[in-house]
C-alpha cells in the first residue's frame, strides 16, 4: 500500500506517469556504462609515485606501514610489528590462499588461527583486497576467505596488501571489482559487505576534539609487499 | 519526537542563557570551518565536485521512481527484503514486525537522523525491547534523554564535565572515584561496555547515507566503527532509509562521497565507508544473515517537483549549520526538532509543516553562508524565502509584522514616497544621535537594540548622495 502510494506521489510531482520505454531505457544504459565523474588530479601520477601516495595517506590517516620486498619477509614483518606494540603472538588470520603461502612456520612463536575474529582476538590479519592511493583507503570486500569480522573486532588490525594491487582512485578500486567478482546469488559482482577502511577508528564526538580507537580497531598497520616491479624500476 | 520548534524564539533566549551551552558553541564555532577550509584548500577540483555531485542528484530526483524501483529490483536480487513506509508510523511497524519475527530482546543502533525522525527507540522500548545507540555522541544523549543538537555531532553540545557526569551516574558497577585523566578515557569506557551489547544484540538497526540503484546496496559512512559492528555480528540487519537517499551507481555515489566528510568533518575520508548488499552468503563466516531495508517517505515525495525538490539533494554533511551565524549562537536544540540549522529552517517545515516550524526559516539573517559550503548547492536562503512568503500567504504570521510588512511593501513601491521617507529617517536618525557613532535605542525599534546598537546615518540618503556626487563631477 505504501509502495504505490510513495510512486503515485513521486510521479505526481513530476507531472508525468511511469518514465516511457525510450527515456528507462537511456536510464539503463547509464546504469550499465556506469560512467566515472571528474577524478581528482592527485592520484594521477606515475606508479611508484601512486605508491608513495598511498602511503603518505595511510600515515596522514594514523595508520601505519612497513615495506617488504617479499612474501618470505612477511612473517619476521609482523612478529617485529606486534612484539614492538608488547601484544602477544596470537593472530587469527583471514583464511586466504596468499596469506597461507606465506611460510608462517619460519617464526615458530606466531600462533595462528584462520577464521572470524572473536570478542577474545586480540591481533586480525586481514588479506588487503585493493589499495586506493587517493585517499590512503583499504578496499576489503567481504568472502568466504576474507571475513568482515577481521576488519573491526580486534584491537589491532593487521592488512597484508601487494603493491601491485594499490590503485589510484576509488573509480579504479570498483573496476577491479567489476572485473573480477561474481557473487552467485545476484549474479551481480557486489558481495555482502565491501569496506572501504581509512585509518583505525576514531571519534570527535567528546568537545569535538579527536581521539583514536572508538569501537573499532585501536591500530590499523599495513604490512606492503613490494611486487611491482614496474613501480620499482620507475 | 515531539517538536518543540514553535517555541523557537523561547528556545533560543534559553540558549543564549545558558553558560554550559554557550561554553560549548564556543569551543566548536571556530574548529569546524577552519577544518573544512583545510580540506578543500588541499583539493584543487572541490568547486568543480560541487556542480558534479548537484547534477548527480538532481538527475536522480528527476527520474527518482525509475531509480528507486531499480534499487528495488537489485536489493531482492540479493537476497534483501524492502519495506516501503508512506508515514512515521508505516515505518514504525515495519521495524517492530521484523524485530519481533526475529525474537530480539536487545538492538544495537548506529547513529541515523531517519531514527529520530521516527522516534524508533520509544516505539521499540514500548514494545518491550531495549534499543542501545552505540555512536559515542549518541550513547550518552541516550543516556541523558536528550535530542541530538547537530546531525553528525550530535553531543557537540556537551563539555567534559557532562560526558563524567553521566557516565559516573549510569556506570555504576565501575570504581565511583574512578579518574577520567583524559578524553580518551571515557571514550574507552563506553567502548568496553559497548562491545558486549554489540556481541549480544539480535538485531542492529543502521541508517544510509546513500542507496546504490545499480547494485541495490546501502552505504553507510562512519569514524567509530559502531555502525559496522552494528551491521555485522547480530543475526538480523535493518537499514532505515529515506526515499531521496538513492543515486544510481558507484561512480555517482564516489563523487558525492568525496565532497561529504571534507564537508562534514574535514577528513580527505571517512574512516569506514561501507556498501551492504543483501545477507550472509554461503560460504561466508560472518555477516547478518537477513538484510532488510525499510524505506520512508514520511512527506519527501510531496516536495518533488515543488519550489523545495532541491533540498531533496542534501547529503546531510552538517556544513551549513558549521558555518551558520545563528546556529552557532543558539545550538541545535532551540530548533526544536531533528534537523537544526539552515537545512533543519528548510526541511522542518516540509516535514512537520510551516505553522508548526514556521520561526525557523525566519531566523536567518540570508548571509548565504550555508548556501556557499553546500556541498551539493542547495539555494537555502531561496528556500527559506519561500517559506516565509508561504507564512505570509496563510495569515501564520503575526499582525504587527503583517501590518508592517504591508506599510514597507506600500512605501516601497513609489519611489518618490520612498526617497522622502528615507531622506525624512535619515536626518531623524543623525540629529537624534548628534555627537555619538551608534544608539543605544530608537523609537518603535526597542526589539531590534534591544540585542544592539544602531550605527547612526550621516544624514544623507545614498541616493542623495550618489546624485550630489554625478552632480559635483559634472561640474
Amino acid at each position: 500500500m505504501s509502495r504505490e502510494a510513495i510512486f503515485g506521489a513521486i510521479r505526481r510531482g513530476l507531472r508525468r506517469g511511469a518514465l516511457p520505454d525510450d527515456q528507462a531505457m537511456a536510464l539503463r544504459a547509464r546504469l550499465s556504462a556506469h560512467p566515472r565523474h571528474l577524478i581528482p588530479a592527485r592520484s594521477r601520477v606515475a606508479r611508484a609515485e601512486q605508491i608513495a601516495l598511498f602511503l603518505r595517506n595511510l600515515e596522514k590517516e594514523f595508520a601505519t606501514f612497513r615495506r617488504v620486498s617479499d612474501a618470505a619477509e612477511l612473517p619476521e614483518a609482523v612478529a617485529t610489528y606486534i612484539a614492538a606494540q608488547n601484544l602477544p603472538p596470537e593472530l587469527v588470520i583471514a583464511p586466504h590462499d596468499e596469506l597461507r603461502s606465506i611460510p608462517w612456520a619460519a617464526r615458530p612463536m606466531l600462533r595462528l588461527r584462520e577464521g572470524r575474529a572473536e570478542a577474545a582476538d586480540l591481533v586480525s590479519v586481514q588479506h588487503g583486497y585493493v589499495g586506493i592511493a587517493e585517499t590512503g583507503t583499504l578496499m576489503l570486500p567481504a568472502a568466504p576467505d576474507r571475513p568482515t569480522t577481521l576488519n573491526l573486532l580486534c584491537d589491532t588490525a593487521i592488512v597484508v596488501l601487494r603493491a601491485s594491487r594499490i590503485v589510484g582512485a576509488y573509480e579504479e578500486a570498483w573496476d577491479v571489482l567489476r572485473a573480477e567478482r561474481h557473487d552467485e546469488l545476484s549474479d551481480g559482482f557486489m558481495p555482502r559487505n565491501v569496506m572501504l577502511v581509512t585509518g583505525p577508528s576514531r571519534s570527535a564526538d567528546i568537545e569535538s576534539t579527536l581521539e583514536l580507537g572508538a569501537h573499532g580497531p585501536r591500530r590499523l598497520h599495513v604490512v606492503l609487499v613490494d611486487d611491482d616491479s614496474s613501480a620499482l624500476q620507475s | 519526537m515531539l517538536a518543540t520548534s514553535p517555541a523557537f524564539k523561547e528556545n533560543a533566549a534559553h540558549a543564549l542563557a545558558d553558560p554550559s551551552l554557550q561554553k560549548a558553541l564556543h569551543r566548536t564555532r571556530p574548529q569546524n570551518p577552519a577544518k573544512r577550509a583545510a580540506a578543500v584548500a588541499a583539493l584543487p577540483e572541490f568547486e568543480q565536485l560541487r556542480d558534479i555531485g548537484r547534477d548527480i542528484k538532481n538527475h536522480t530526483l528527476a527520474n527518482l521512481d525509475f531509480y528507486l524501483e531499480t534499487w528495488e529490483t537489485n536489493v531482492l536480487k540479493s537476497g534483501g527484503h524492502v519495506h516501503w513506509a508512506s508515514t512515521a508510523d508505516d515505518a514504525r511497524t515495519a521495524v517492530l514486525e521484523i524485530c519481533r519475527k526475529a525474537g530480539a530482546r536487545t538492538v544495537t543502533k548506529g547513529k541515523s537522523m531517519i531514527s529520530e525522525e521516527l522516534a524508533i527507540n520509544d516505539h521499540l522500548e514500548k514494545h518491550g525491547i531495549e534499543p542501545i545507540e552505540t555512536d559515542l555522541g549518541e550513547y550518552i544523549l541516550q543516556i541523558r534523554k536528550e535530542p541530538p543538537s547537530h546531525i553528525i555531532g550530535p553531543a557537540f553540545h556537551l563539555n567534559r564535565e557532562d560526558w563524567e557526569e553521566s557516565f559516573r551516574k549510569v556506570h555504576t558497577h565501575l570504581p565511583a572515584d574512578r579518574v577520567f585523566a583524559e578524553r580518551k578515557d571515557i571514550m574507552t569506557e563506553a567502548r568496553e561496555l559497548l562491545r558486549s551489547k554489540f556481541l549480544a544484540a539480535d538485531v542492529g538497526i543502521t541508517g544510509a547515507n546513500f542507496l546504490i540503484a545499480e547494485t541495490g546496496s546501502s552505504v553507510i559512512v562512519t569514524n567509530e566503527g559502531n555502525g559496522d559492528l552494528t551491521q555485522t555480528l547480530p543475526r538480523v540487519h535493518i537499514v532505515l532509509a529515506s526515499i531521496e537517499k538513492v543515486v544510481p551507481t558507484l561512480e555517482d555515489a564516489t563523487s558525492l562521497l568525496r565532497l561529504l566528510a571534507r564537508s562534514a568533518t574535514g577528513q580527505d575520508f571517512s574512516v569506514y565507508t561501507t556498501f551492504s548488499t543483501g545477507g550472509r552468503r554461503a560460504g561466508d563466516l560472518d555477516g547478518p544473515e537477513e538484510y532488510h531495508v525499510v524505506v520512508v517517505d514520511n512527506g519527501r515525495s510531496a516536495m518533488v517537483g515543488t519550489e523545495f525538490q532541491d533540498m531533496l539533494r542534501c547529503i546531510r554533511c552538517a556544513a551549513c549549520m558549521n558555518h551558520c551565524p545563528v546556529y552557532q549562537t543558539v545550538g541545535g536544540h532551540a530548533y526544536g526538532w531533528v534537523y537544526p540549522g539552515p537545512m533543519g529552517s528548510v526541511l522542518t517545515p516540509s516535514l512537520i509543516g510551516v505553522d508548526k516550524a514556521g520561526h525557523l526559516p525566519n531566523a536567518s539573517t540570508f548571509c548565504g553562508k550555508c548556501e556557499s559550503v553546500c556541498p551539493v548547492k542547495i539555494p537555502l536562503p531561496k528556500m527559506m524565502r519561500h517559506w516565509r512568503e508561504r507564512e505570509f500567504e496563510r495569515h501564520l504570521s503575526p499582525q504587527s509584522v503583517r501590518t508592517n510588512l504591508s506599510l514597507w511593501a506600500f512605501v516601497a513601491q513609489r519611489p518618490a514616497l520612498y526617497r522622502l521617507a528615507t531622506r525624512i529617517g535619515a536626518k531623524a536618525l543623525s540629529l537624534l544621535g548628534r555627537g555619538r557613532g551608534r544608539l543605544a535605542s530608537v523609537p518603535f525599534a526597542g526589539g531590534w537594540t534591544g540585542g544592539r546598537d544602531l550605527p547612526v546615518p550621516e544624514g544623507e540618503t545614498f541616493f542623495a548622495r550618489y546624485a550630489r556626487l554625478e552632480r559635483s563631477k559634472r561640474s
